[in-house]
């Protein structure tokens, strides 16, 4: 044991004599993601660029998003972080940034500035929340119907509240297995305006009255976990509308041609991003801090959008996207920021939920089980 | 083998049991048309008359046989295309025999003469849970083997599937497993891992399982109590502690790691199946070797090895199942670099509900029955070369 201590001390000590260049970053790196077409989606904008101006980096993925801040946790404790970027919720980031496991960012030294020279701190502006948390993409999650199920004589749904409208629009729906997204729109169908929704909910009333709006559909309501699911659920008929990310639901409509549309009524938006864990050896931080200075560029985040229908978190982003690369459809109408599109959104409330979460979490799970 | 003289059975009686029989289908049917209840009556119904029209007024077993078969895939055909005409066949032919099997009084042919009727009853209950249980344990296997082929990207019996139109089949997900760079190489880690770990098993298992058989051994109890806990502890607790461990050791998400890991996930059953055959072994044998000038190691590889093979082997099998199956103690140990198949299907099921796991299940199911074929044909050769069994 000491041995190895010292050895490692002196090898720290030898990298850190050194100036990081090319030759003293590490040479293989390994990035966590969440699987799927959104991987396949930052490989191609990312890493395989990255990797042709980089010869002999070898890039492993690791598909554990989904449990990042408990596997950050635990590499903590035995001290051994073997991923060098992570990519998380904004939620996640700002959790992982408080127990001290993510390394703090300074945007202006580690993130590219816009090409027409604005900072990196005003091209993302607000998306930069927490300061440990590099904003990618900015997705919502929102509801895809089956367009065959849609009853004779009734319009195809367009509100929010025909969610709880089982009346007019028969048949299951899949709502996520916790309590955020689901309890505001419960209120807002529930007659509570919408700059008032998080000062209800804040209440023991508040909850109730949104608990007892999901009560209203609860036998039709299928529960999913993972954003897979609504999907397969759409699919295969089984749901007639259901609740998930929109590239998911981008995916199955365009690229699978499912007979699904979107209803994009208040689509709650939320941000992605990367962060790096603390203390990585000097050589791992130097090719990390490298990597996500090209990865988060202007250009970079807007090839993003080529494969997959999310938001490039920069300002300057916007105008550069473009067309899916295979279906040669124009991408901007498909981005949960279009102007039409995003007529009537919420963003993600991280504040309200740090504080609350834990409380309505386990009201939200005692009335699934009654 | 006709034992027993048969004789026409009272219609009443027949009508029954067939109504019976139809019913339980007619639930199916019903139920995939959306009303049980009326499923459960109209089959019933059905079956019922056609038993008594076929036992009393046209009693000509061909003729009868072949309209209902031909009958019931038109019908079959006729609301639900190929797929209803198959279904409808495979029901029309099923009670036409069951009806003349039954009317016939056939089914006491291969019976002794003096069984009671409650003898046969239960005679027969015992087949139909007999293949009920084989039906629950084999249909979760065979259902996704069809869904492997789908054309879509969804786990879901599309309409063209249905109709047997080959648009709706195609082997792309099979593409996609060999194609795929995250497929492949899970597959290689697996099939890289498992072995080792499994020879490392089999010697460590094999050598506790002899020490710990020799009476002068002190403490034997608790050793083999220690021993065999990776397989009475729960697997995520092993997990947890291995994780921990191995990461001072600096073996955490090292290819080693995982296969120390799986070594120790396997030693138990190799240790309790060698002991079980160490039961049986003759101890004046290794005397008598060493009696002849053998040294212990001779002794143990020509006499004792040979003798307690079948137990090795079968140990060797259990240990590579446990590591090529194991998923659990892979997600803490190993890092992405060592993700294996049971890994990779695991992400795959909860990030991408993608058909190619179905493909991959296929695929693996095809060769465990491709190896336990394999197994059992060598056995049975060695047991027929040894004079053991007269087959």
């Amino acid at each position: 044991m000491k041995l190895t201590k010292t050895l490692m001390a002196s090898t720290a000590l030898t990298v850190a004599a050194v100036s990081a260049h090319a030759e003293d970053m590490a040479n293989s790196m390994t990035l966590v993601s969440w699987g799927g077409a959104y991987q396949k989606s930052q490989v191609n904008a990312y890493t395989n660029p990255y990797q042709e101006m980089n010869e002999g980096l070898e890039v492993v993925w690791d598909e554990s998003s989904a449990e990042a801040v408990a596997k950050l946790r635990a590499m903590d404790e035995a001290g051994n972080v073997t991923w060098d970027v992570v990519d998380v919720v904004a939620a996640d980031a700002l959790r992982l940034c408080d127990e001290g496991l993510a390394m703090e960012i300074d945007p202006d030294e580690h993130l590219a500035p816009a090409p027409d020279g604005t900072s990196a701190e005003d091209d993302f502006g607000d998306l930069l929340v927490g300061d440990c948390f590099i904003p990618q993409i900015v997705y919502s999650t929102t509801f895809g119907y089956r367009t065959d199920m849609v009853p004779e004589g009734a319009e195809a749904p367009s509100d929010i509240c025909s969610v709880f409208d089982t009346e007019t629009y028969p048949g299951k729906r899949s709502l996520e297995k916790r309590p955020i997204n689901n309890m505001e729109w419960a209120l807002l169908c529930d007659g509570v305006a919408k700059d008032e929704v998080y000062d209800v909910l804040a209440t023991e009333e508040g909850q109730q009255q949104a608990l007892d709006k999901l009560d209203t559909i609860k036998d039709d309501v299928i529960w999913w976990s993972a954003g897979a699911d609504t999907p397969q659920l759409l699919a295969d008929g089984e749901v007639f509308m259901g609740s998930t990310y929109n590239g998911r639901l981008f995916s199955v409509i365009e690229e699978q041609d499912q007979p699904v549309a979107m209803m994009w009524d208040a689509q709650v938006f939320d941000l992605d991003g990367w962060i790096i864990p603390a203390n990585l050896p000097e050589d791992r931080l130097a090719r990390a801090l490298d990597f996500i200075y090209f990865a988060t560029d202007t250009q970079r985040l807007a090839d993003q959008a080529k494969w997959i229908s999310y938001g490039p978190a920069r300002a300057s982003s916007a105008p550069l996207v473009g067309q899916h690369a295979e279906l040669g459809i124009d991408m901007a109408p498909h981005m949960p920021t279009d102007p039409e599109n995003a007529k009537n959104t919420f963003l993600y409330n991280y504040e309200f939920w740090a504080d609350y979460r834990d409380d309505i979490d386990a009201k939200f799970q005692a009335w699934l089980a009654q | 083998m006709t034992i027993t003289v048969i004789e026409p059975k009272p219609v009443p009686f027949v009508a029954a049991v067939v109504a019976a029989a139809g019913a339980f289908c007619g639930l199916f049917v019903g139920t995939a048309q959306g009303n049980s209840l009326l499923g459960v009556f109209a089959g019933a119904a059905i079956t019922a008359a056609l038993a008594v029209v076929f036992l009393t007024v046209f009693r000509q077993e061909k003729a009868a046989r072949w309209i209902t078969t031909l009958g019931t895939a038109a019908i079959g055909f006729a609301f639900g295309g190929a797929m209803g005409g198959l279904i409808g066949l495979a029901f029309g032919w099923f009670f036409g025999w069951f009806i003349f099997w039954l009317g016939e009084g056939r089914y006491r042919s291969k019976l002794p003469p003096y069984t009671t009727s409650l003898q046969v009853f239960y005679h027969f209950l015992f087949r139909v849970i007999c293949g009920m249980i084989f039906f629950f344990l084999i249909t979760p296997i065979v259902v996704v083997m069809p869904l492997s082929f789908n054309a879509e990207d969804f786990f879901t019996f599309t309409p063209e599937m249905l109709r047997l139109d080959p648009e709706g089949y195609s082997l792309k997900h099979y593409r996609d497993f060999f194609t795929n760079d995250d497929w492949q190489q899970a597959m290689w880690n697996s099939i890289s891992i498992a072995p080792i770990a499994t020879l490392l098993s089999v010697s460590f298992g094999t050598l506790a399982a002899i020490g710990l058989s020799s009476e002068h051994v002190p403490f034997r109890r608790p050793i083999m109590a220690i021993l065999i806990s990776p397989m009475i502890v729960p697997l995520i607790i092993s997990a947890a502690g291995m994780y921990f461990f191995y990461s001072r050791l600096g073996l955490q998400g090292t290819f080693w790691g995982v296969v120390l890991a799986h070594a120790a996930l396997g030693i138990p059953f190799v240790i309790i199946t060698v002991t079980a055959t160490l039961v049986g072994f003759d101890r004046s044998l290794t005397r008598a070797a060493a009696n002849m000038g053998a040294d212990p190691v001779t002794t143990f590889f020509r006499v004792q090895m040979p003798l307690i093979l079948p137990g090795v082997i079968s140990g060797g099998l259990f240990a590579f199942i446990t590591s090529f199956d194991e998923v659990v103690v892979v997600l803490f140990v190993g890092s992405a670099g060592q993700k294996t198949l049971p890994w990779q299907m695991f992400t795959g099921l909860r990030e991408q509900i993608s058909p190619t796991i179905l493909a991959v299940a296929t695929i693996l199911v095809a060769i465990s029955i491709c190896l336990l074929t394999t197994v059992e044909l060598l056995r049975r050769r060695s047991e027929r070369l040894r004079g053991m069994s007269p087959g």
